[in-house]
């Protein structure tokens, strides 16, 4: 069954018809300048999307610099495929690449972690022993998905007894849709959930849900299942409007919601999770579950000054940037993009892709003496999927506004195809587009 | 902020065709500059080729539809999801029936030739 619904890439490769459609997804963000020549020595912890994007916009803005990429992973992911790959739709390749592919000229990548940072003494610390000083630091390290954070759960378990788990990497995300695919054809009880930590793409668990959904009706077997979402607090997204949308869609589909419940405990040989609740614990049986873990900044950024030390992400030590800005509230050399940045909104790609050339430029402004007018709005995108060959559009900004890229044209809360064609031809080229700097 | 980058069109597509963007760029030239040669050689557009190259262009636009639809892996139902979807499945079949329309009438004028007077429409 998996075999027969995995499209090969030469799909996407023959397909020429319907990018026109990607207007306002393609907008660049800041027009081309002149280099600026300069000896500075900047580096970038994290070599994933935002780590690659902000080399690849450094490059072409300074000349001289000493720009240095520090990540161990080889394997860049597209993490934006995982759904699809766990929808059955895309083989785990789909979002695999190589990290050097995209390691822009004039840039150098160290294959370590780090350690520590010390933004104090402007420098970085690297797992194999090296210090790294630097003018600038950008930190694009992404998070970390905190699975034992979960009673029971880890990473190994996921492809077995009904476990899925779309996250963990492409692998994972293969075995979710394997788990899926069995699950479609026994029945019973599907649930799913999200952390109440910050998150990357929190459409995804929505998305993950509707997929199934879909294909259990696809399979003849939606009469004898129950879908379970049960939200972490009393909404289903963030952005009211959305959430509301989804409840309607939710209730359409005859998906059950649950809220205030935050999963802690999984019992895979009992197939049950427990769940924190204001009533109590409360436990849930299953026959299949998408678990996704709590999502906290990576040790080395939590325990560093760099984190925040009071307030909501302080907690989980997400970076305290200016959410206008990117820059550091405390260390003015210091930069945080990506999901590692503690601002309200958007753990996304699309995050990404607006945060990084106002962080550079920024960047750029503080060393040519200058400042920089370039502000990010909090915007963020979610192709929300409600079933293959379907999705919403769904932009919005740190206000919870709706920010369509074609308003009156495409509507961001009917369920159309054409945003479905975009997610699925449009944004990874965009996205590897994004990486070389170049949308 | 936002400022529309022709050029981000042109970067975009090359990732998503990969190796073969420029051999379809190739094939849209060559293409063009053939259909070219052909209205220049018979003086003029041939109206009986014109019209059975018109009827393999009408399966040419059927035959797009399809492709997208397969290489999205939607059903037909998903092309009714509201206007704008009906007005893009319309762009898709247009451009499929030009395309189609245009390689099968180089197609004919190479493979029959047919220089009846009777059979021609519009003379220059």
């Amino acid at each position: 069954m998996a075999s027969k619904s995995i499209n090969s890439l030469s799909r996407r490769s023959l397909l020429s018809l319907g990018a026109a459609a990607t207007a306002g997804i393609l907008s660049r963000p800041a027009s081309a300048q002149a280099r600026l020549a300069t000896k500075a020595r900047i580096v970038i912890v994290g070599a994933g999307a935002a780590g690659l994007a902000s080399a690849s916009r450094l490059v072409q803005r300074l000349d001289g610099a000493a720009i240095t990429l520090i990540d161990a992973r080889k394997a860049h992911f597209y993490q934006p495929g995982f759904t699809l790959v766990a929808a059955g739709l895309k083989p785990k390749d789909y979002a695999i690449s190589q990290t050097r592919d995209y390691i822009p000229a004039g840039a150098t990548l160290i294959e370590d972690s780090v350690a520590a940072f010390e933004p104090e003494q402007n420098r970085v610390k690297t797992t194999g022993g090296q210090t790294i000083p630097y003018d600038f630091l950008i930190v694009a390290t992404g998070l970390q998905l905190d699975y034992g954070a979960i009673s029971g759960m880890e990473t190994g378990l996921i492809g077995k007894n009904g476990i899925g788990s779309v996250y963990a990497g492409p692998e994972a995300a293969e075995a979710t849709w394997r788990e899926m695919a069995r699950f479609t054809d026994t029945g019973g009880v599907g649930l799913f959930h999200r952390p109440d930590t910050e998150m990357k793409c929190a459409g995804a668990p929505l998305k993950y849900a509707f997929i199934t959904d879909d294909r259990l009706r696809r399979a003849g077997t939606r009469g004898k299942t129950e879908l379970i979402y049960a939200a972490q607090n009393k909404a289903l997204f963030s952005v009211p409007i959305v959430s509301e949308k989804v409840r309607m869609l939710f209730q359409d589909r005859n998906v059950r919601m649950v809220h205030d419940h935050v999963m802690t405990a999984i019992d895979p040989g009992r197939k049950i999770a427990t769940f924190r609740t204001p009533a109590g614990s409360q436990e849930i049986r299953y026959d299949f579950v998408n678990v996704i873990p709590p999502m906290r900044a990576p040790k080395a950024v939590r325990e560093s000054a760099l984190a925040w030390q009071t307030g909501a992400f302080a907690a989980d030590g997400w970076m305290e940037v200016d959410m206008k800005t990117l820059r550091h509230k405390r260390f003015p050399n210091v930069f945080g993009v990506g999901d590692v940045a503690g601002v309200p909104k958007g753990k996304t790609a699309a995050s990404v892709k607006w945060q990084v050339p106002v962080a550079v430029d920024h960047l750029v402004a503080s060393l040519s003496g200058g400042t920089s007018s370039e502000a990010y709005n909090g915007y963020t995108s979610c192709p929300l999927i409600t079933r293959i060959g379907r999705a919403m559009l769904v932009e919005f900004d740190y206000e919870n506004n709706l920010t369509p890229s074609f308003p009156g044209i495409i509507a961001p809360l009917e369920e159309l195809w054409i945003s479905w064609v975009m997610k699925e031809i449009a944004l990874k080229p965009t996205y590897l587009a994004m990486l070389r700097g170049q949308a | 902020m936002k400022q529309l980058d022709p050029m981000v069109f042109v970067v975009v597509f090359q990732e998503m065709l990969g190796p073969l963007f420029w051999p379809l760029i190739a094939f849209i030239l060559v293409g063009a500059l053939a259909l070219l040669v052909v209205l220049i050689r018979d003086g003029g557009v041939h109206s009986r080729r014109l019209i059975r190259a018109e009827l393999i262009g009408l399966l040419g636009g059927f035959a797009a539809v399809a492709l997208m639809m397969w290489v999205t892996a939607s059903s037909p139902g998903d092309l009714l999801g509201g206007p704008i979807d009906w007005l893009l499945t319309i762009a898709i079949w247009v451009a499929g029936v030009i395309g189609a329309t245009m390689v099968a009438y180089v197609g004919l004028s190479l493979i029959v030739r047919d220089n009846s007077d009777h059979s021609r429409a519009f003379r220059r």
